[in-house]
């Protein structure tokens, strides 16, 4: 029983920065942008967010900053894939292998190569209900569960921006017809989601760690991108899709400790998220819906 | 020179005719193409303006430049007599102006009432409720029959477009422009369409209807602009033109060159379709029950609104869509359903609708012309590169494509694309020709050109099979007539007994009052 | 020198982003390189260091001596395989994410036939282990290419994700059976002489696997140019509907590109396993299937331009490395030059396309004397 609720725990406590990136990446991809450069700006909000509360010693300059290079990556993306009309794949890809650079080269630069961690004072756990076990969260997780989720499904399905991002991301010739900005509405999308996704790095060094070590996302974002889609770009399924990858991850991570599990190859276990999300497209096949506009720069004849 | 015509008239009264919209010396260029060429148009209130022209003549270009979906390189737009610039649809809308665009500007996963909302209104919050309401009230107002909680991808084509003119309206546009509005639509669907925009026109609104259609423009319109390669060929009260002005104010000459010689002595049947049954996009049944007989020496015309059965026929005898049932034989070998290459060598010559999805733009013209049978073009595990460019030069010499063998096909001219088309599918003289809207876009030379080939295949004994959404053009070439309504066979005649109007009553699947509208 | 081929060099529909390919506006290519200078000075700056003796000691010192001007061939080796790698699979419009997944399985088969094959010559030992490498590398990306051809999954997904399981494959196997048990290190056991890459020359980790990467290129670039085969996988990805329409298998090209593309990435597993750490290690790639799509991105998605790029990104490396100790700049500077290369490029060919479109067609066509092509016969398509 208190296994089972470490396990629960645990699994809210590693989706939250997956329900971050996951919801992100949705809205990049409802506007009709694959979004690639969300493995690195998730790294570079995990970097930057560090690096700023050590300097200044205010965590919350740190999620600041994190907001701030993910509207910054966002704002990039926008540059290649809306405005200049660059392919999105390569784009992100290109983005991701940038941020990556720019932070290891600062933190090289700023923290040398040595050994010794810097830490700073991490956010703590709060249990505001006294329940302790599951409620005992970090309040980027409440924040992440109770505000961002539900909120960024509000935004998108019941306010007049959210739809226009839907809109873009259908139908962009549609939209502009209607008088909407395609640009515009593109951009506000990819910078929204490119802060999300940057507190969704800053949790690892801000909450969780209290540090920053190289490849600290390991694939997270390639994750959140396999989410979505199997979340069929619905907020809600994505974010109970990250739910289930941190289930399984944190079961792997509390089984690895215990006696007579020594011999198990939990990294075969770690894989298993990954190849659950391409066996549930494998199996869903052909009626994948993909967003109308998806891939497709909009240009006006 | 006198750009309005013979015909063109000064407005009768100034004052109490003080246009609405007026645009001046409007320019557009693509590329070298002059689409828009210092056009002159004025819309008076109230009134419903017919844009008349040939496909490619800049109609659309013209009412997109209004609408602000395309910026002009040179004119004047005046609104209510004030200089405006419309840089968007934003602009235009703010400006009092709709526009149904050709393909529909929905978003089909959303419901009408999203649609319609779209772009509109302030605040935050999207109050689906009130966009229900608010398209529930408008459907009243005007007249126009929408499901405003219908999801607008579960729509028909008429629905769809109902709701496009109530999105306009609904944003109280002054200055209603439809493109092409009847292209999809069955006559019913057409009565009721016009009957409505009469309503608007008598309240004050003014109608822009693009078209090339002279009946419908005779019709309904009170003036028409036509509108010739990209220049002002004329306007006119439309009461004070006939059919026969029109047209040749539209083609810039009395008659169309091509003519059919003699009715062709039918020779012995080549290409043989039996109960051919077949799905479309969306796996529902696009074909049912097609018996066909093509002979050698002749053209069969295959007429029908769009969206028909047309397209999956001719993509079934292409090879590129797998027949659900019936067969097809050419020579009496039948067919297996195997796919391009089955058709190939069975001597089935395409040439699609598509004309741009039939050739790899990014490739040369020389490796397009043998892209169908690159075996023929090997030396041992090699590209034969000399026989290609061989190959190309005598088929650019024959068809006269203006091109040289290595420039890229997407380089060129739509006409000079179809003509690369027709040499890679007419130097392996095909038995059966399948054609589809073999002249659509093109202007007029390349249309005579092309048609012109299609005749001197059917003097060579080719089995022609012809499909076009062109009445004129099948009335023009085919021996004779088949007619599509929804996927199946609902006339069959001799050209020589096709009327326009008997043809129409086929088309809208009305063939019981066809018959009795021959019989009489 | 790669930037001026650029130029001439033109990607598929798909990684222009636009409607049409891009040809030559030499204009454009100056004003890339200085972007990218612009934007990476400020990073030497930051790091107090001056910029233009900063690129000096990573392009051009790296050339000068012996000793890093073989490295930089070194380093070029498993950039030219992955580079090919990605550059066919682009070509056929099969958008392969996944050559780092595929060079691992590629370096997993061989560290596991270098392992047992003691007992073979080198002459059947080294051909073993690099056909069961490539073997692996094709396994590797058959699923997600069986599901692009069946079901019309995105296989950028697909191949994106089985990346990580790769490497996870790696440590599963360095952390259990393979786990050396002389030194108790999270790698597997040396692999037999026989099974080593012999060295090209002397005192130089240069090994045979880089004449393999040339061979590779050059084949690649005759099939892609010269045969029917090339013509059809250009065909497929230009325009898979035409291609279909002509009658062409576009599914099978499909797969074929994708497998042979799995194959060479796994090939280069291979030649780093045989020719460089003679073990499989968690460490073995540092990316470089990554780094094969800016290879294959900046080539032009051409062998030639594949090869030079896989050249520069060698220089850039070895020179990262080397004159970076020497300023007291981070060696990830190489990273940064090399990303902003790629996404100034995609920016730069993307706005190219823009202009095309617009321009008009004398201008275009005007343009495509600058594609390298065959010098007699039909020439080649401007790289489509």
């Amino acid at each position: 029983m208190t296994f089972l609720l470490d396990v629960l725990t645990a699994t809210l406590r590693n989706a939250t920065p997956l329900a971050f990136g996951t919801v992100g990446e949705t809205y990049s991809e409802r506007a009709g942008v694959l979004n690639l450069g969300i493995e690195g700006t998730m790294y570079a909000g995990a970097f930057f967010g560090f690096a700023t509360a050590y300097w200044t010693g205010y965590l919350e300059l740190g999620l600041l900053a994190a907001v701030v290079v993910g509207l910054l990556a966002g704002g990039l993306m926008g540059l290649l894939t809306v405005t200049l009309g660059a392919n999105q794949h390569v784009s992100g890809l290109g983005l991701t292998l940038f941020l990556i650079g720019v932070s290891e080269f600062v933190n090289r630069l700023a923290f040398g190569a040595g050994q010794r961690l810097r830490k700073i004072e991490p956010y703590p756990v709060i249990d505001p209900l006294g329940l302790g076990g599951l409620t005992s969260q970090y309040a980027l997780t409440y924040v992440a569960f109770l505000l961002v989720v539900p909120l960024a499904w509000w935004i998108l399905m019941r306010t007049r921006f959210g739809l226009a991002l839907r809109a873009v991301g259908e139908n962009p010739e549609a939209a502009d017809a209607a008088g909407i900005n395609v640009f515009r509405t593109r951009y506000a999308a990819l910078m929204i989601g490119g802060a999300l996704m940057g507190l969704g790095g800053a949790f690892f060094t801000l909450a969780a760690l209290g540090t920053f070590t190289l490849d600290i996302i390991a694939g997270r974002g390639w994750v959140c991108v396999a989410l979505v889609i199997f979340g069929r770009w619905g907020i809600w399924r994505a974010v109970a899709g990250a739910l289930l990858f941190s289930f399984v991850y944190s079961l792997q991570l509390r089984l690895r400790i215990l006696p007579g599990w020594e011999g198990v190859p939990f990294e075969l276990l770690l894989a298993l998220p990954y190849l659950v999300v391409i066996v549930a497209l494998a199996l869903s096949g052909r009626n994948v819906a993909y967003p109308g506009a998806y891939l497709k720069p909009y240009r006006r004849a | 020179m006198d750009t309005r015509g013979p015909i063109g008239r000064e407005p009768r009264d100034a004052a109490s005719d003080a246009p609405v919209v007026e645009l001046t010396g409007i320019t557009k260029r693509f590329g070298d193409l002059v689409a828009n060429d210092r056009i002159e148009l004025s819309l008076r209130r109230g009134e419903i303006h017919a844009l008349l022209g040939e496909n490619g003549a800049g109609k659309t270009t013209l009412m997109r430049i209004l609408y602000g979906l395309t910026a002009p390189d040179a004119g004047e737009i005046r609104i209510d007599g004030r200089a405006v610039t419309i840089r968007s649809p934003k602009d235009a809308i703010a400006a009092g102006i709709g526009m149904v665009t050709q393909h529909f500007a929905l978003v089909r996963p959303m419901t009408v009432a999203e649609n319609l909302t779209l772009g509109r209104g302030r605040g935050v919050k999207l109050d689906l409720r009130r966009a229900e309401a608010a398209a529930r009230e408008a459907s009243e107002r005007f007249g126009i029959r929408v499901r405003p909680d219908a999801r607008v991808g579960d729509l028909s084509v008429g629905e769809q477009q109902r709701v496009e003119v109530l999105k306009a309206l609904a944003r109280d546009c002054r200055v209603l422009i439809l493109d092409e509005p009847t292209a999809v639509l069955v006559p019913q669907e057409v009565d009721a369409l016009f009957a409505t925009l009469r309503r608007l026109a008598e309240g004050g609104m003014t109608v822009v209807f693009i078209s090339h259609k002279l009946g419908e423009v005779l019709s309904i319109t009170d003036r028409v602009t036509v509108l010739r390669r990209g220049r002002v060929a004329g306007t006119a009260e439309t009461p004070d033109v006939g059919e026969r002005t029109l047209a040749e104010m539209m083609v810039g000459r009395p008659t169309i060159g091509v003519t059919r010689r003699d009715k062709a002595s039918r020779g012995r049947g080549v290409l043989r379709v039996d109960g051919l049954a077949a799905a479309g996009a969306h796996g529902l049944p696009a074909l049912r029950d097609v018996s066909l007989e093509v002979a050698a020496g002749e053209i069969v015309g295959v007429a029908g609104v769009s969206g028909n059965g047309q397209t999956e026929l001719v993509e079934v005898l292409s090879g590129t869509r797998r027949p659900t049932g019936g067969s097809i034989e050419v020579d009496g070998r039948r067919l297996g359903g195997r796919g391009v290459p089955e058709a190939l060598g069975a001597g089935i010559g395409r040439i699609a609708e598509d004309r741009h999805a039939s050739v790899v733009g990014d490739l040369s013209v020389a490796y397009n012309l043998v892209l169908e049978r690159l075996d023929d073009f090997r030396r041992g595990g090699r590209l034969d590169q000399r026989a290609i460019r061989a190959h190309a030069q005598e088929l650019i010499e024959r068809f006269g494509i203006r091109a040289r063998p290595d420039d890229p096909v997407r380089t060129l001219s739509g006409g000079n694309i179809q003509k690369v088309l027709l040499a890679r599918v007419l130097s392996r003289e095909p038995k059966v020709l399948v054609v589809s809207q073999p002249t659509r876009g093109l202007d007029v030379g390349a249309t005579e050109y092309v048609r012109s080939q299609l005749l001197a295949q059917r003097a060579r004994g080719a089995a022609i099979l012809l499909v076009s959404e062109d009445l004129d053009e099948l009335l023009t070439l085919a021996d004779r007539l088949i007619v599509l309504y929804e996927g199946r066979v609902v006339g069959r005649l001799d050209v020589g007994e096709a009327d326009p109007a008997r043809l129409g009553l086929l088309m809208a699947g009305r063939d019981a009052e066809a018959t009795s509208g021959a019989a009489a | 020198m790669i930037a001026r081929r650029l130029g001439g060099l033109a990607l598929p529909r798909r990684l222009g982003g636009m409607g049409s390919v891009v040809t030559a506006a030499p204009l454009l290519i100056p004003l890339a390189i200085a972007v990218t200078f612009v934007v990476t000075a400020a990073f030497v700056l930051v790091a107090g260091a001056d910029p233009i003796q900063a690129y000096y000691r990573f392009l051009v010192e790296p050339l000068t001596s012996r000793f890093t001007l073989l490295e930089v061939l070194v380093t070029a080796t498993p950039l030219l395989f992955t580079g090919a790698a990605v550059a066919i699979a682009f070509r056929a419009g099969y958008f392969n994410i996944g050559a780092e997944g595929q060079l691992l399985a590629g370096a997993i088969a061989a560290a596991g036939i270098g392992m047992v094959v003691g007992g073979l010559p080198a002459v059947l030992a080294l051909p073993l282990m690099i056909a069961g490498g490539a073997l692996a590398g094709a396994l590797w990306a058959l699923v997600p290419a069986v599901l692009r051809v069946r079901f019309r999954i995105d296989e950028v997904v697909t191949t994106l994700l089985l990346n990580p399981v790769a490497a996870l494959v790696v440590s599963a196997l360095l952390n259990g059976p393979w786990r050396d048990p002389q030194t108790g290190f999270p790698e597997s056991p040396r692999i037999a002489e026989s099974a080593v890459f012999p060295a090209l020359l002397g005192r130089s980790r240069l090994h045979i696997g880089f004449v393999l990467a040339l061979v590779v290129i050059a084949v690649a670039w005759f099939v892609l140019t010269r045969t029917p085969t090339g013509l059809r996988l250009r065909a497929v990805g230009s325009s898979p509907r035409a291609a279909a329409f002509a009658g062409l298998d576009v599914n099978g090209t499909l797969l074929r590109a994708a497998l042979v593309s799995g194959a060479i990435a796994g090939v280069a597993g291979v030649s780093e396993v045989g020719g460089i750490q003679y073990r499989l290690t968690g460490g073995l790639s540092p990316g470089f299937g990554y780094t094969g799509i800016v290879v294959a991105t900046l080539g032009g998605l051409t062998m030639p331009g594949v090869g030079l790029a896989a050249l520069l990104l060698g220089d850039l490396r070895v020179g990262a490395g080397t004159a970076g100790r020497a300023l007291g700049i981070p060696s990830q500077l190489g990273e940064i030059v090399q990303a902003t290369l790629l996404l100034v490029t995609i920016g730069a060919l993307a706005l190219l396309a823009v202009r095309a479109r617009r321009g008009s067609r004398d201008e275009s066509a005007t343009a495509d004397t600058v594609s390298p092509g065959g010098p007699a016969g039909v020439q080649d398509a401007p790289l489509a």
